[in-house]
């Protein structure tokens, strides 16, 4: 082994290794480095003791500070709500027809009621609730399927629209052309009726008017007005959920009075709380169409 | 410089070498292990987590074939903003049947281990085969090619397998995954025995097309993601960590 001695230079000591007469200085690590390596250490050990650390047979030690992200989470929810009780507790204890009357109220629930609606609702009725033509409605508009007053709304925010909520809304339009309660002919005839209707056009002598007061007005009414109890929408206007241009119209209806298409939409009530669901019926209700 | 000395005997005598170096490595590998043994108290014990019906479970072998976790988390952190936006906080129990976990590590795309139930089934169907049909700022690809018919000739052996490594799919399951799995597909009764042996599973097909397509297995998959316990009557000090 070869033996460590002092340099007489530099008074250090060697590492004891030899080349050719060149000999290695073994020269210790900076001062501030062995004392930030030990403070390191320390800090370590520190942190075993205040944070949760070690697994133990059951369980884990908790640290002497108790933390737990969870349950700072807890607190900082609780903070948050704290901070806007201010309001919420309002508009949790009054109706929505109430929010609206208050004007702080009401500017609070617009604008908790569009972050709300951008994360949960705009994927289907589009930014600023323009829908999706063919297939999502429009409720920036001034037609309602199932109602576009404020109970209403609420109604079918919290409990949607054919889904598997008890409280949801159902109607289901009869397959006229599938199931065989209609001809083609008939259906074709009742078609061209429904399309004057809409268009405002002259509906006299149309052969589709008796079978239109037979099998449709039941639910879609006298003059195709529609129903917002069940659900049908108004035909004595241009305004077409499944439908992509104004060509298509006859072709939609036939479609439709065949082999009906129907919209779901789900119970928001089992998502969001009943606070939520009132700022989002303010901010739908005032997207331009709220009766 | 006095300690230092004496690390040279340690670094200069093989025999010491190797006691120290085996001391080290099993400090090292102790720590990664012991967590493992303690998993029992790492999981939550709440109420309602299941393995996935085969429909589902097949919906999910296609997002993990179509990489959906390169852009979506399934992991709600505990932090307020996300547990705002996406709703409480994920649960270990809630991924303890996902082999591997689809917790992911990047959101170019949102957190989706709540999204079941938050869309309707039509929705997710033109979402998936064209995502500027309904979000027309979206980035994400279209996938009309899950259209096609599902492949499922294997989901018994599949579950079969998923059993060795801890799923508790029961014999009754297995036997009948292939029926279990049309059902699923095609019928909306909610007494379905598909729909008793495995709850909450969303029933119905979610395309136009009465086969069993890629697009009924992914939706299914997606419309269960995070429904499974139920939240209202989880006590928080239960779950506290």
């Amino acid at each position: 082994m070869a033996s460590m001695e002092k340099d007489s230079v530099s008074g250090q000591y060697t590492t004891g290794h030899e080349w050719d007469g060149i000999r290695e200085l073994n020269t210790p690590l900076p001062k501030w480095w062995v004392y930030v390596f030990w403070a390191t250490v320390i800090w370590s050990i520190a942190y075993w003791v205040a944070m949760p650390a070690w697994p133990t047979i059951n369980d884990y030690s908790r640290g002497v500070l108790g933390y737990a992200s969870r349950n700072e989470l807890e607190s900082d929810i609780k903070a948050q709500k704290q901070a806007r009780s201010k309001f919420e507790a309002k508009i949790a204890a009054i109706s929505v027809d109430d929010v609206v009357k208050d004007k702080d109220l009401r500017n609070f629930a617009m604008t908790g009621g569009k972050v709300l609606f951008n994360d949960n609702c705009a994927p289907c009725h589009g930014t600023g609730g323009v829908g999706a033509p063919g297939a999502y409605p429009n409720l920036a508009d001034d037609e309602w399927i199932w109602g576009g007053e404020l109970a209403d709304l609420k109604q079918t925010i919290s409990f949607g629209v054919r889904n598997t909520n008890e409280n949801s809304r159902q109607s289901e339009m009869p397959k006229f052309g599938a199931d065989g309660l209609l001809t083609a002919e008939q259906i074709n005839q009742v078609a061209d009726y429904v399309v004057a209707l809409s268009s405002k056009g002259s509906t006299a002598g149309l052969p589709g008017e008796a079978i239109f007061a037979e099998q449709c007005v039941v639910c879609h009414q006298d003059g195709g007005v529609g129903s917002k109890d069940v659900g049908s929408p108004a035909l004595n206007n241009n305004i077409w959920l499944f439908k992509g241009s104004k060509e298509q119209v006859k072709q939609v209806v036939i479609n439709q009075v065949t082999n009906p298409q129907h919209g779901s939409m789900p119970a928001w009530s089992e998502r969001l709380d009943e606070t939520s669901i009132k700022m989002l019926t303010v901010y739908v209700h005032s997207l331009g169409g709220g009766k | 410089m006095s300690i230092f000395k004496h690390h040279a005997k340690l670094e200069t005598n093989v025999f010491f070498l190797a006691v120290g170096i085996l001391l080290s490595v099993i400090v090292g590998g102790l720590v990664e292990v012991v967590p493992l043994f303690t998993i029992e108290s790492t999981i939550e014990k709440v109420d309602g987590v299941r393995p996935y019906s085969p429909l589902e479970q097949k919906g999910r072998d296609i997002y993990v074939r179509e990489g959906c976790y390169l852009c979506h988390s399934q992991m709600v952190r505990p932090f307020k903003d996300e547990v705002e936006r996406y709703g409480h906080y994920s649960l270990a129990a809630e991924s303890k049947y996902d082999h591997p976990f689809q917790w992911g590590s990047k959101r170019t795309g949102p957190d989706l281990a709540r999204v079941g139930g938050k869309y309707t089934n039509d929705w997710h169907v033109r979402h998936l085969i064209n995502p500027r049909d309904v979000v027309p700022e979206s980035v994400m690809p279209g996938y009309p090619h899950l259209k096609r018919e599902l492949d499922y000739s294997t989901i018994d052996a599949d579950m079969k397998a998923l059993r060795v490594v801890g799923v508790p799919y029961t014999d009754e399951q297995i036997a009948n995954a292939k029926k279990d799995l049309v059902e699923q597909a095609t019928s909306d009764d909610a007494s379905a025995a598909v729909a008793g042996r495995y709850p909450k599973a969303r029933m119905g097909s979610a395309d136009a097309n009465p086969k069993v397509t890629e697009l009924d297995a992914m939706v299914a998959y997606l419309q269960v993601l995070g429904t499974m316990v139920d939240f209202t009557t989880v006590k928080p000090e239960k779950i506290a960590r």
